[in-house]
């Protein structure tokens, strides 16, 4: 470590964000690094802790107090190398992770924590400034083939470790580019879509094969994905919805968040040039003009805060079921290390919009079949399943756009999963304890296997089943003498622990905590 | 879990790992015929080093006492009952025979036939008489029949030495058959032995014999012995054969395997065919004192002086030494070409019969005392004062110096002085000549380019080797930096090498073994002249002989070897010598039966090596690569050495290892330690050249400047590694194999470790294979990634070793001790401990309790308000921890009704009267403010004799930590680092720890008193000593302990767990029946109910919580307490992070609590109501078959859950508290006499008269005083107490203001230690006529750790004079060596000569030295200190002490020199402290602008 001192040094400086007034009428990456001199500097704030929690906080268990002494001791190429060491991918999750790993640093405690996720991308930006990243195909291959099905984050991570191993890799994509939630459910304003071309270039480079707009258990059956590969990977995402149980929800102009999202990011999409489906006729969602009812305080709703105000709506209202932060942050129920289930200021709000905390919404109120408003009411409680309304709360809310952005429930089971017959667990996850599914030959992982969370935790998600599926394949030394479980031993430990938690953190806030749906009470 | 063997448990007792130490004292004669007045003499002597002996849980059986004397004739001729041929054709053999009349009848056989055998008569058998009135239970009922068998020389003998030689072979082949139950205790015609499990009281009532007046002789060697156990043995008493010994070699292992690797060669024209029969002289089961009298006979007999003999075993420091002369050290280095010194604290008194005389090992870390009188007696002691003679009879006094001999010469009637002795031993050759022709330098050969088999990226090397990025990053970055070894912090909290999965190199299941209170450990920093690193390499030939041939070996000045140094080597002309290598590798794919095949041919290609006249073996793993693996190093050396041991070829060859696995110093040491002579590490000295290119040095740092500066870092390291187990040289290192293996079956150590403990068994050779194939595959057939592995050895990571503070562990602890659900987070917290941390980590992982006991309801078991009385905190030092870290957990700990423990660093007297009091305060080496206030303020006064984390060294706290109020209250300078000593320096052995322990319960009576030990092979043995030493407690640390700062080598290679050690105690007290006399603590990464509960099981009363309770406060583990920036405030003095500290002593409160009502839960649902019915309950647990670990399953923990045979149904547990000690006090009585002062403010003035066994006087009055009075206690002068005689040890020890001790006289070591005020002056009587400046009146170890006060010396004091002073004015008037050492404060005057290595490690204070001879600069250590000049107002004050030394003594030097004080002035030196000087100089600055 350079500078034993750095943090009381030095104050923590985040990214440079743009400013609200004036991004808001733009697509464009809204934050920005800071110089490299306080890049260097904000490196140097980091303690090399005898125990790195950020180390255990981040799903991926980057190596970030290696990182951050090599960032402040300007050896950004070595930075580079232990970067990539445990993250495929970091362009991704330096610009939208939430960081489990910033609210686990030590310094958290009693300061401000080490800007882990700004020096993470500052050093995969550098490595692709200087050329240092270049596709590194591997040196020979194995001759197994392996089929994954999904390009989200978990996909593309399984693919290339799968691929750096020898083995040839096919992904399947239904949709018409790489990236799954990435590409159509986070808005360009915080990943330009162009970054996942980039990465996917060099996969492809490296010899990562793509198939877009295949639908595997609809164009390309199961039998057949099977009779292509030595192994197949479901990576599909947990694309289920949660939905509002409420009265008047089916009417019209009520719509789940990422409907309005996929429309919204093919539209920039084909604005910049590239090849995106319009949207069919008559199932346009368009909030310009409108008065815009998000249900849902995630990043999702946030998402489509931004989207709604950038598309030019009248004005947005965020309900969220959750009381207000504390001042510092961090929920009594969520003490340090672990990551606060909630994101304690978003980028929309500070755009334009208005959030409400502890409300839940009761009934959808339509006339025409269309939407009018939300009926609603105060409540208090930490968690989702404990919330208690307070008697004459109740308010109401006009609406013309309804987004419901509470979450999704398990993956598909329709198609691909069905015709494949393999094991769901209790939540209609794909059941994969160890990665490999009920089928022999047949892997799971990211949100299909542990339900949705983060980008994080599904790139987590697809190295570690690449060892598995790599082991299956015939494996290298050390793993082929230790049974599936046992190649995780020190990096899981006990499926309770603190990391189980952050790793599956937003799972349940999603899932649960965000939840708004009314609830028998008593 | 399968035991491996299926063999039954056995214990963990081993009787090889017995101490002793005691009294030793001789008396001679000079000029006078033999008489029975120097018997009685020395039996007197003996009776006043009584002290010094001990007894076991059966106060009439001592621990023995012996004496040998020359034959007496006389008595003999009428006793005997048969005619005796003349003196000196006859010798009497002193038998211990058996006590079953058949049995002795056929051991009487077998002598007399092998007596006959040998050409001999024998005259008959006479019978010792004995009153056996006079003898303890114990011991009576181990008593031999004694009798002795009277042999006549035959008629081919031609002459004394002959005979002696006969005799000899008779005894050796008589031994060799092993007879049950006989001993013979000498056999000679010159001398004999009268010895026995006596007391000293004892010795001459048992024995009639020593008390008839015609038992005369002209020299007496007595001895009395203090052993750690109390098994009956006889023979263990001393004196043996030749010499009674006052110590402890610590080299004993390798000293016995290298003997027998010699023992092939030994030829000698005197013993000519007898030398088969002598063979064999060396048993594993005789004691370290037995040996070194078996060798020194050998010597002796094979025609060597006694006082050659002992300068080869003993020798004195001579490298760098240039004050003695060149042939001396000639003499020296060509005998270490022959044989490795015998290390270790050691007085040893030796006589063939002509000569007797004494020696002190080269470090003088053992007393020794003689005067010599007008009439020609002669009496060297360990103490004085054991000589009935009046004061005007005395012609000299003085003291045993370091590596000295004195040698009184019976045939010539002189004492020969050391210089004389020696001066014509090195001339009895020319061995400057033939060091100079025959010894070979590695400078002088010439430079080869390599021929290296293969070469490989280095990475993959790397890789394959098992390197991790921490090993570059935290172990080779900083050695190549500093030229020293990297220090961490918080301890070892992770894996056992034996149940990881990581893949740990075989060095890590070896762990370092280290001293403690049976001997010390030595200070390789501050006592460098005695430490030695010069290797020497090559065959050795017969030990009787001398040759120019003998010392035809390479000699390289320390055991690293440079790639290009090897090289030259390998490719030696062979004229030289002849070098072959030997491959370390196997082909991989042969899997984990290639190594075995591998290692097997490897030993047969040696012993073929050898036969070829090979005399320089490399065993090398350059040939590693994609189809070689690798074997570890250590194996290879071991199996390669222990073969060739076995072969009898050993001394034949050289042994080299070239290994690119070693990367740590504790990887070099084991390879030295197992038999390699010097190491190439190759793979660490190239990644040097790597980490430069990657600018991973520091700017301007070359490749070749870093491998200097490792090179340095592990040289440095070797030494405190061999230090820690208080030896000084590699040379006797080597090959010593001081380790204990943790985790390794035993087949495997019996073959290829043999002699090395392992106790729980654990891998065998398919495991140790399959790691090494393991690491293999990271690298090849390609490596996965061209990252290291992260290692997490030193601070945690993700996909590293494991830890059981992780961060799991560590946030739930803190959500428990902290947050409303605290039970909640604590089950949480406690089930993954339990179940998953250490089973990861910990051998109490593999165990559980029984589930087939009937349980008892909750409520009936005693309630957590009493469990968690038995809960302490760690000592952790106020300095390492900040005050407020401190203070609440003090806070903590007393509001639960628990202790904490001050640590080493003393307690600011404004806690002593409130909640934030430590109820224990540590006494440690360093002595940082243990003042008499603060032993009176203390409910248990705990002896840090060893922690967990660094054992063998002590505490060190950098200097940014040492803060204004920090330096304050440790007495020490301002931001200076402060180190404590290693060893306790009035702790060298078992005898001075029963004296502290004395001084201690003299101060503070009140107290309990406690030792801490460390956990390693011998632990319980050392907890019998401290039993009987009269500790009423023990605390058995695990090698896991938090600590401040250490060096990362010692964090985590030395110490075991406590499971082992505490099992091993509890085993050895029941055995000693001391178990229930004496509390048992057990401390070790502590953290839940089950811990608690499996300790009190394996035998603790108490239990002590080091790091958890530090989390439970805020510790987030950063491992940055040496570096003051602990960012939650709990180990850091910087304000602003101080003020980050919030910690709360609930928390502290509420964690205890939680652990307590486990602990009650546990103990319900095993039947047992309270802890202590859970005691010693080993039925409670088995060993868990459900962890099935790969590894795991290997070891065996039932040796752990032994109960000893014989043990009834007794307590297992502490029932009573030590027998009272201070009775005897003659302070009782000053006590009483002195109260008109301590009450009612009058003047008192007492008179007495003392002896030696009056000890601590003055320190149970300072305790009262300073417990009324507090720290400053009287007014100056309340007190004047006038003494005359010779003072016992501790003479005013804690010395308490307003006493004035005047002693005509002399005294013994450790006067004024820890002296708090008052006033001390020791000189002569007024009656003696010796030059009192010439005369030694004080012993050593003098005012050690003195806080406050005055002392005056008139004559010499002894070695380390002021050793720790933070306060006394002290004047004398000359020292020994290493005077002022560690000195912080305080003045010291010294008004004659000095000894080496003056002001060693002084950081504060200022000494003046009186430069006698000129000399004074050039012994002077000027690491720390300068040369100042004396300013006009000091020379008034020293002026002013000179005269006050003067006035009070009545000194002739201070007188001479103020009668010529304005030119003497000039000659005095003033030391100063650069550090001192710095902090003096801030301060007057900070108050002029006030």
């Amino acid at each position: 470590m350079g500078d034993p001192r750095g943090f009381l040094r030095l104050e923590r400086v985040g990214f440079q964000k743009r400013d609200p007034r004036e991004r808001v009428h733009d697509y464009r990456q809204y934050f920005a690094l800071p110089d490299d001199r306080t890049l260097r500097d904000q490196g140097g704030r980091c303690m090399d802790c005898g125990v790195p929690f950020c180390q255990e906080g981040c799903p991926l268990g980057n190596k970030i107090p290696d990182w951050n002494d090599l960032v402040y001791g300007d050896r950004w190429r070595e930075a580079l190398t232990h970067l990539h060491a445990t993250n495929n991918f970091p362009e991704f999750t330096g610009l939208i992770c939430p960081a489990p790993c910033e609210s686990a640093c030590v310094l958290d405690i009693n300061d401000d924590p080490v800007t882990i996720e700004q020096i993470e991308l500052a050093i995969v930006t550098r490595g692709f400034d200087e050329g240092w990243i270049v596709a590194s195909p591997p040196a020979s291959r194995s001759g197994h083939t392996v089929g994954v099905v999904g390009s989200g984050p978990a996909g593309l991570a399984v693919a290339a470790e799968l691929n750096r191993h020898g083995h040839s890799v096919t992904v399947y994509e239904r949709d018409e580019g790489p990236g799954g939630l990435l590409r159509f459910g986070v808005p360009d304003a915080k990943l330009e879509k162009w970054i996942i071309d980039r990465r996917v270039a060099l996969l492809e480079e490296e010899g990562v094969a793509f198939e877009y707009g295949v639908d595997v258990g609809g164009d390309l059956s199961v039998a057949g994905l099977r009779e292509r590969h030595d192994a197949v990977v479901m990576a599909i995402g947990s694309r289920v919805h949660r939905d509002l149980e409420v009265p008047g929800r089916d009417v019209a102009g009520v719509h789940f968040a990422m409907e309005y999202l996929y429309q919204r990011n093919r539209f920039v999409a084909r604005e910049e040039g590239r090849f995106a489906p319009e949207p069919v006729p008559g199932e346009e969602i368009v909030a310009a003009g409108k008065r815009v009812v998000v249900v849902g305080g995630g990043d999702t709703g946030m998402d489509c805060i931004s989207n709604a105000l950038r598309e030019g709506a009248e004005d947005v209202l965020l309900l969220d079921v959750y009381p207000p932060l504390p001042a510092d942050g961090r929920p009594a129920s969520t003490p340090w290390p672990l990551p606060p289930k909630r994101t304690p200021t978003t980028y929309a709000l500070e755009e334009g919009g208005d959030r409400r905390f502890g409300t839940q919404v009761t009934r959808i109120v339509g006339e025409n079949g269309r939407v009018l408003g939300v009926e609603g009411r105060e409540v208090q409680g930490t968690s989702s399943r404990d919330v208690h309304a307070i008697p004459g709360s109740e308010f109401s809310e006009r609406a013309d756009l309804v987004l419901i952005a509470i979450g999704f429930s398990h993956p598909e089971h329709e198609g691909a999963v069905e015709q494949l017959g393999v094991d769901l667990d209790a939540r209609g996850n794909l059941k994969a304890a160890v990665y490999e599914t009920s089928r022999r030959g047949v892997f799971a992982c990211g949100d299909a296997r542990i339900g949705q969370s983060l980008v994080v935790t599904a790139i987590a998600e697809g190295r570690r089943c690449a060892r598995v599926v790599d082991r299956f394949l015939g494996g290298p030394g050390e793993t082929r003498n230790v049974p599936a479980s046992a190649l995780f031993a020190f990096e899981d430990g006990d499926p309770h622990s603190l990391r189980h938690q952050a790793e599956t953190a937003r799972t349940v806030t999603v899932g649960d905590a965000f939840w708004s749906g009314p609830r028998e009470e008593g | 879990m399968a035991p491996p063997y299926g063999r039954a448990p056995r214990g963990l007792y081993d009787p090889t790992y017995e101490h002793d130490a005691c009294g030793v004292a001789f008396v001679a004669r000079l000029g006078a015929p033999a008489s029975h007045e120097v018997i009685s003499r020395a039996l007197w002597a003996l009776e006043h080093l009584e002290h010094r002996g001990a007894e076991g849980a059966d106060p009439d059986t001592g621990d023995g006492a012996g004496i040998l004397i020359q034959l007496p004739d006389e008595f003999l001729r009428a006793e005997a009952g048969v005619d005796l041929p003349e003196l000196g054709r006859y010798g009497v053999a002193m038998c211990f025979l058996p006590r079953d009349v058949d049995a002795c009848g056929e051991a009487e056989r077998l002598l007399e036939q092998t007596v006959a055998a040998e050409g001999q008569h024998v005259l008959g058998w006479r019978d010792v008489p004995v009153d056996e009135e006079h003898c303890g239970v114990v011991a009576g009922a181990a008593a031999p029949r004694i009798r002795q068998l009277l042999v006549a020389a035959g008629d081919g003998v031609e002459d004394r030495d002959a005979f002696e030689r006969k005799l000899y072979v008779i005894r050796r082949v008589v031994e060799k058959h092993d007879f049950p139950d006989l001993a013979i205790a000498s056999f000679s015609s010159r001398t004999v032995v009268y010895k026995g499990m006596l007391t000293a009281l004892q010795l001459s009532r048992y024995y009639p014999d020593l008390k008839d007046p015609r038992v005369s002789s002209r020299m007496a060697l007595v001895h009395s012995r203090f052993s750690t156990n109390t098994f009956p043995s006889w023979e263990l008493a001393h004196p043996y054969r030749m010499l009674a010994h006052n110590g402890e070699i610590n080299t004993l292992r390798g000293n016995r395997n290298w003997h027998r690797a010699r023992e092939l060669t030994l030829a000698s024209p005197l013993f000519g065919d007898d030398i088969e029969k002598i063979r064999g002289l060396l048993r594993d089961d005789i004691s370290d004192s037995a040996s070194l009298d078996g060798l020194m006979e050998l010597l002796v007999l094979g025609g060597r002086s006694p006082a050659h003999a002992m300068s080869m075993l003993i020798p004195e420091a001579h490298q760098g030494r240039p004050e003695l002369s060149r042939e001396v050290r000639d003499f020296y280095a060509y005998h270490s070409s022959l044989i490795e010194p015998w290390d270790g604290p050691a007085a040893v008194a030796f006589t063939d019969g002509r000569v007797i005389g004494a020696t002190l090992d080269r470090n003088g870390l053992r007393p020794g005392r003689w005067v010599v009188t007008r009439d020609g007696w002669v009496v060297l002691a360990s103490e004085t004062g054991v000589l009935k003679a009046s004061d005007d009879q005395i012609v000299a006094k003085g003291r045993l110096r370091p590596g000295k001999l004195f040698l009184v010469d019976l045939e010539r009637d002189r004492i020969v002085p050391d210089d004389e002795v020696k001066a014509s031993l090195a001339r009895r050759q020319p061995y400057g000549e033939w060091l100079h022709d025959r010894v070979v330098h590695i400078e002088d050969l010439p430079d080869k380019s390599p021929r290296v088999p293969r070469v490989e990226p280095l990475r993959a090397k790397q890789l394959a080797f098992g390197w991790t990025e921490e090993d570059l990053r935290v172990i080779l970055e900083p050695m190549a930096r500093d030229g020293a070894e990297p220090t961490g912090s918080m301890g070892n909290d992770v894996a056992l090498a034996s149940i990881s999965d990581r893949r740990p190199p075989l060095f890590s299941y070896f762990k370092q073994l280290f001293a403690q209170v049976t001997n010390p450990a030595i200070d390789p920093i501050r006592e460098s002249v005695v430490m030695s690193l010069a290797a020497v390499i090559g065959p050795e030939i017969n030990l009787l002989d001398e040759t120019p041939d003998h010392c035809h070996q390479l000699v390289i000045p320390q055991p690293i070897l440079r790639s290009a140094q090897l090289e030259k080597l390998r490719q030696v002309d062979h004229s030289v010598f002849e070098a072959r290598t030997i491959d370390m590798t196997w082909p991989a794919a042969e899997g984990e039966a290639g190594m075995e095949r591998r290692l097997e041919e490897m030993c047969r290609e040696a012993s073929e090596l050898v036969a070829r006249g090979v005399n320089i073996i490399i065993l090398s793993d350059r040939n590693l690569g994609p189809e070689r693996a690798a074997m570890p190093s250590l194996l290879a050396v071991a199996a390669v050495h222990q073969h060739l041991v076995r072969e009898g070829t050993r001394l034949q060859i050289g042994l080299l290892v070239e290994t690119g696995e070693a990367r740590e110093i504790h990887h070099i040491a084991t390879l030295i330690g197992y038999g390699a002579a010097a190491v190439n590490p190759y793979v660490m000295l190239e990644s040097l050249y790597a980490l430069q290119r990657d600018g991973r040095l520091p700017d301007g740092v070359s490749p070749e400047e870093a491998v200097d500066r490792v090179i340095k870092a592990i040289g440095k390291g070797l030494l405190k590694i061999l230090s820690k187990m208080g030896i000084s040289t590699i040379r006797s290192y080597t090959g010593a194999q001081i380790f204990e293996a943790v985790g390794v079956r035993k087949d495997v150590i019996d073959r290829h470790f043999t002699g090395t403990p392992s106790r729980v068994e654990g891998i065998g050779l398919d495991a140790i294979a399959r790691e090494a194939l393991d690491r293999h595959a990271r690298a090849y057939p390609a490596a996965v990634s061209e990252l290291l592995p992260a290692g997490g050895l030193y601070a945690w990571r993700r996909r590293g070793e494991y830890h059981g503070w992780n961060p799991e562990t560590i946030a739930t602890l803190q959500h428990a001790a902290r947050g409303e659900d605290g039970a909640d987070s604590y089950r949480r917290f406690a089930t993954y401990v339990n179940y998953v941390a250490v089973r990861n980590t910990a051998f109490r992982g593999l165990l559980r309790f029984r589930d087939d006991v009937e349980r008892v309801p909750l409520d009936e078991v005693e309630p957590a308000s009493e469990v968690v009385k038995r809960f302490k905190s760690g000592g952790m030092s106020l300095g390492a921890l900040s005050p407020e870290a401190h203070e609440t957990l003090a806070v903590g700990m007393n509001r639960l009704g628990g202790m904490s423990n001050t640590g080493e660093g003393g307690e600011d007297p404004a806690r002593y009267g409130d909640e934030r009091r430590s109820a224990i305060k540590q006494v440690a080496s360093g002595r940082f403010g243990v003042t008499v206030s603060y032993l009176v303020n203390a409910d248990e006064l705990q002896i840090k004799v060893a922690q967990g984390a660094k054992p063998g060294e002590g505490g060190q706290l950098p200097g940014h930590k040492v803060d204004r109020y920090i330096a304050g209250l440790r007495h020490s300078t301002p931001g200076v680092g402060l180190i404590s000593p290693p060893p306790h320096h009035d702790i060298y052995s078992i005898e001075d720890l029963k004296q502290l322990i004395y001084d201690l319960r003299c101060a503070n009576p009140r107290a309990r008193i406690s030792v801490k030990l460390v956990s390693e092979v011998g632990v319980g043995t050392v907890a019998a000593g401290v039993a009987k030493a009269n500790a009423d407690h023990v605390v058995i640390a695990g090698h896991d302990g938090g600590t401040g700062a250490a060096p990362q080598a010692s964090i985590h290679h030395a110490g075991i767990p406590w499971e082992i050690g505490l099992a091993e105690t509890q085993q050895t007290l029941l055995r000693n029946d001391l178990r229930s006399r004496v509390l048992v603590e057990v401390d070790g990464q502590m953290r839940t109910g089950r811990d608690v509960a499996i300790g009190a099981i394996l035998g603790a009363d108490e239990f002590g919580f080091g790091t958890a309770p530090l989390i439970a406060l805020g510790c987030v583990m950063m491992r940055v307490c040496h570096l003051n920036t602990c960012p939650v405030g709990v180990a850091s003095q910087d304000p602003e992070l101080r003020r980050r500290f919030d910690g709360q002593p609930e928390h502290v409160v509420n964690y205890m609590f939680m652990v307590a009502d486990e602990t009650r839960r546990i103990m319900a649902a095993l039947g047992v109501r309270s802890i202590a019915e859970l005691i010693g309950r080993t039925d409670l647990l088995v060993p868990d078959e459900g962890v099935d670990h790969w590894k795991a399953r290997g070891i065996d923990l039932r040796p752990l859950l032994h109960v000893p045979e014989d043990v009834g149904d007794g307590p297992r547990h502490c029932v009573r508290r030590p027998e009272p000690v201070l009775y005897d006090s003659i302070d009782v009585d000053l006590l009483q006499r002195a109260r008109p002062a301590i009450e009612d403010g009058k003047h008192v003035r007492l008179e007495r008269r003392i002896e030696n066994k009056n000890r601590a006087v003055g320190a149970l009055l300072s305790g009262e005083i300073a417990r009324r009075h507090g720290g400053n206690g009287l007014p100056e002068g309340s007190i004047e107490i006038r003494l005359q005689g010779s003072a016992g040890q501790s003479f005013g020890a804690w010395l308490a203001g307003g006493v004035t001790l005047l002693l005509e006289g002399d005294a013994n070591d450790y006067t004024g230690k820890g002296m708090s005020g008052g006033t001390l002056v020791v000189s002569p009587s007024a009656e003696t006529t010796f030059r009192a400046e010439d005369n030694v009146v004080v012993g050593n170890v003098v005012l050690y750790g003195a806080t406050a006060g005055r002392a005056f010396f008139r004559g010499l004091a002894g070695e380390r004079f002021a050793v720790r002073n933070s306060g006394v004015i002290a004047v004398v008037e000359g020292i020994g060596d290493h005077g002022c050492e560690y000195m912080t404060g305080g003045r010291v005057v010294v008004l004659g000569p000095t000894g080496l290595n003056f002001a060693a490690g002084m950081s504060g204070g200022i000494a003046y030295v009186f430069d006698v001879d000129g000399g004074f600069r050039s012994r002077c250590n000027t690491e720390l200190v300068g040369f100042d000049e004396i300013t006009p107002d000091e020379a008034l004050e020293l002026r002013g002490w000179i005269e006050e030394h003067a006035e009070r003594t009545g000194s002739a030097v201070a007188e001479r020199i103020l009668a010529g004080w304005d030119a003497q002035l000039g000659r005095f030196v003033k030391v100063m402290p650069h550090d001192y000087k710095r902090a003096l100089l801030e301060l007057t600055q900070e108050e002029v602008p006030a």
